[in-house]
């Protein structure tokens, strides 16, 4: 591991900021959908129905998996954005 | 050709496939042993990851646990999913980045201490072994069914079929193997999921046929006509479940950061090439176990459906085959009550405990019990959950050729996630505790050979538990994620989240997260298991969940240790720094 010079220091910390930002963003949408309408609001949620699904019932077992995928690609092809914004990626 | 030899040829030609892509893959350096090479692609080793995780467990007794538990079966279904978020977003990229060999490793270094290092070896194996122990269970469950053989020689065999793609093919030879196991596994599991989904909906797609309306003129959906007949039956609504919200929340909570935490999963984040490939390789390993997740709950309704509708007020000298067939198996069976020979299903166990046969038959024909029967249920048919998948193609009359790929899809599940814990915990023995603990001169040769021999041990110990396996295997082996949740996650997110915690703080965290977890369950489940109902659980949580507060008081715990130590050296600091950008990430290190 090697020193780091300042202007790295500086790229990677505002990298890291925003890295952060996107994750709290992220996981509030993994928990919502699976903790949220599939825990939480789902007595709430199963008045309303999904073709065969009460919406509920839906997300615990089918929604927040589709939702869970979609995050992680989103956040794969976000943070190459940003890494190549500071100039820190692989 | 007849079902059973169907079965020979399906499984004999997928083991030769195995085998022969273990030999092509050997493993010549402690490299290749222990992460491939440290260059396969994120879509592979996607591929891989999702035959590793998906166990006999999956396969085989996920989708019947399901059935049997209508809405609390989504425990399974987004704590086993959801853990994937946290995995891509919190911890993969950077233990890659970090790029060494084992969990172990890391927690090592970044925390600069070898007890440590020696605290999360001893997780590890904690957690691996209660797992695999499982894992021979199923291997053993599938050969004894479909191959016709003993128990113990089905685990035997397995253990064969193992010792050939883990020890000799290491990390490398385990990734490909495990990519042909997914094939077959997938394919197995899917095909007979269209075919029943298009008997009960008349639509192929499982996920949408769960959704659609049942093929029998009725016009109701699937779902509504499940909660009727279990009602009618006396069950309570598929769609609803049984369990307490906070328990519900509390179990999914400790699958998913579980499933985070568990080392043979983030083991495979080491083996590809850049850190910006872990995050994509956790999604395309998301994407290959999400075509079996979101098919299990289908699989499981329909399967549910199919069997209320063939046995409940069904004279048993009428009974279908599979239900015969099993029986013969000791893992179903039919109690006739009321002597009137029709087999009633209804809620509440029809005799304590598990079956025991006796030698003789009753009127109609059935195999006799000697457990006493349960005066208070009307029921009168035990069927053990773990069958629902294995019978399905019965249940459903499809032919002998499906009935071969689901056998030899089963093996494929069990086997590769047996091959793929063997290979942590070998890694853990011979990198951790010999190479960098107790013996740092060791060649890289010897390193290699000490890997060899503790995989091999590590198989006759697991061979030994599924050929006689203690009560408290099958007790606490779901327990593997809340031990991994309430020991490793924690150490492992501080460790790239906070550049402050320190070797007392994480310490003093692993060992009361793992102790706290642990005691609770062990008590429970082992030494005071008429105790385990909900009354007594602490804020109504069951051991199954309990894996969630063990990892806050990991937290808690690791956070006020640390302000009243001395803080993490300097040099710490710049570790966490660069671990956290993912420039400069190189094969892992040799070293």
């Amino acid at each position: 591991m090697s020193e780091q010079d300042p202007d790295t220091s500086a790229a990677a910390g505002a990298y890291w900021k925003e890295n952060i930002r996107l994750l709290v963003t992220l996981m509030a949408i993994w928990f919502i959908v699976s903790f949220g309408f599939g825990i939480l609001l789902r007595p709430f949620l199963d008045q309303f129905m999904l073709g065969g699904f009460p919406l509920g019932f839906w997300f615990a077992q089918q929604g927040s998996i589709y939702v869970f995928i979609v995050l992680i690609f989103y956040y794969a092809w976000k943070m190459k954005k940003i890494e190549r914004k500071y100039d820190l990626d692989d | 050709m007849s079902t059973q030899a169907l079965i020979y040829l399906f499984v004999g030609v997928s083991f030769a496939l195995y085998i022969g892509i273990a030999i092509w893959t050997r493993a010549g350096s402690t490299k290749e042993f222990y992460v491939a090479g440290g260059g396969v692609h994120p879509v592979v080793n996607g591929m891989a990851t999702a035959a590793d995780w998906m166990s006999a467990a999956s396969f085989i007794s996920m989708a019947g646990l399901i059935a049997f538990m209508g809405y609390d079966g989504s425990v399974y279904l987004m704590g086993w999913t959801g853990g994937y978020v946290m995995l891509a977003l919190l911890l993969a990229p950077y233990l890659r980045k970090f790029g060494q060999f084992t969990v172990p490793d890391f927690i090592g270094t970044r925390y600069y201490s070898k007890v440590a290092r020696t605290v999360a070896v001893i997780c590890l194996i904690f957690i691996s072994f209660t797992y695999i122990a499982g894992q021979m269970r199923g291997v053993g469950i599938v050969f004894s069914r479909f191959l016709d053989v003993d128990v113990n020689m089905g685990v035997i065999i397995g253990m064969c079929i193992v010792f050939f793609y883990a020890v000799l093919g290491g990390m490398k030879g385990i990734t490909y193997t495990q990519v042909a196991q997914y094939c077959v596994l997938i394919f197995a599991y899917m095909v007979p999921a269209f075919f029943i989904s298009m008997l009960v909906t008349g639509n192929p797609i499982p996920q949408i046929g769960l959704g659609s309306t049942v093929n029998d003129g009725s016009g109701m959906y699937v779902l509504q006509k499940l909660d009727e007949s279990l009602q009618m039956m006396g069950f309570g609504p598929y769609t609803d479940g049984s369990k307490s919200m906070i328990d519900v929340f509390c179990i999914t909570a400790a699958l998913m950061i579980g499933t985070a935490g568990l080392p043979h999963v983030i083991v495979r984040f080491f083996t590809v090439p850049k850190a910006s490939d872990a995050r994509r390789s956790a999604g395309w390993a998301l994407i290959f176990i999400a075509l079996l997740y979101t098919t299990a709950p289908a699989v499981a309704a329909f399967a549910r459906l199919n069997f209320n509708d063939t046995v409940n007020q069904t004279a048993y000298s009428e009974a279908p085959g599979w239900f015969k067939n099993w029986e013969r198996n000791n893992l179903i069976a039919f109690q006739d009550k009321n002597g009137d020979g029709v087999m009633q299903v209804a809620s509440g166990d029809a005799f304590a405990g598990a079956p025991e046969f006796t030698e003789g038959t009753g009127p109609s024909g059935e195999r006799l019990l000697t457990n006493e029967p349960n005066a208070d249920s009307a029921n009168e048919v035990y069927v053990d959950r773990d069958i629902m998948v294995l019978a399905n193609p019965e249940i459903a009359n499809l032919p002998g050729w499906v009935i071969a790929l689901v056998a030899a899809g089963g093996l494929a599940a069990a086997l590769s996630t047996a091959a793929g814990l063997l290979l942590v915990i070998s890694t853990a023995v011979a990198h951790d505790l010999l190479k960098s603990t107790f013996k740092p001169d060791i060649s890289e040769k010897g390193e290699l050979l000490a890997a060899r021999v503790a995989a091999t041990a590590a198989i006759v110990v697991a061979g030994i538990l599924g050929i006689y396996p203690p009560g408290w295997v099958a007790q606490v082996v779901a327990f593997a994620f809340g031990l991994a949740a309430a020991s490793l996650f924690p150490a492992i997110f501080m460790g790239i989240f906070s550049k402050k915690m320190n070797k007392e703080g994480a310490i003093a965290g692993m060992v009361t997260g793992l102790a706290f977890t642990f005691l609770y369950i062990a008590y429970f489940k082992l030494w005071n298991p008429d105790a385990n109902v909900a009354e007594n659980w602490l804020l109504g949580i069951s051991p199954e969940g309990i894996g969630v507060i063990g990892m806050v008081l990991n937290f808690v715990v690791a956070i006020v240790v640390m302000k009243m130590t001395a803080p993490a050296p300097a040099e710490i600091g710049r570790l966490v720094e660069s671990i956290r950008v993912p420039r400069g990430a190189t094969g892992a290190h040799a070293h």
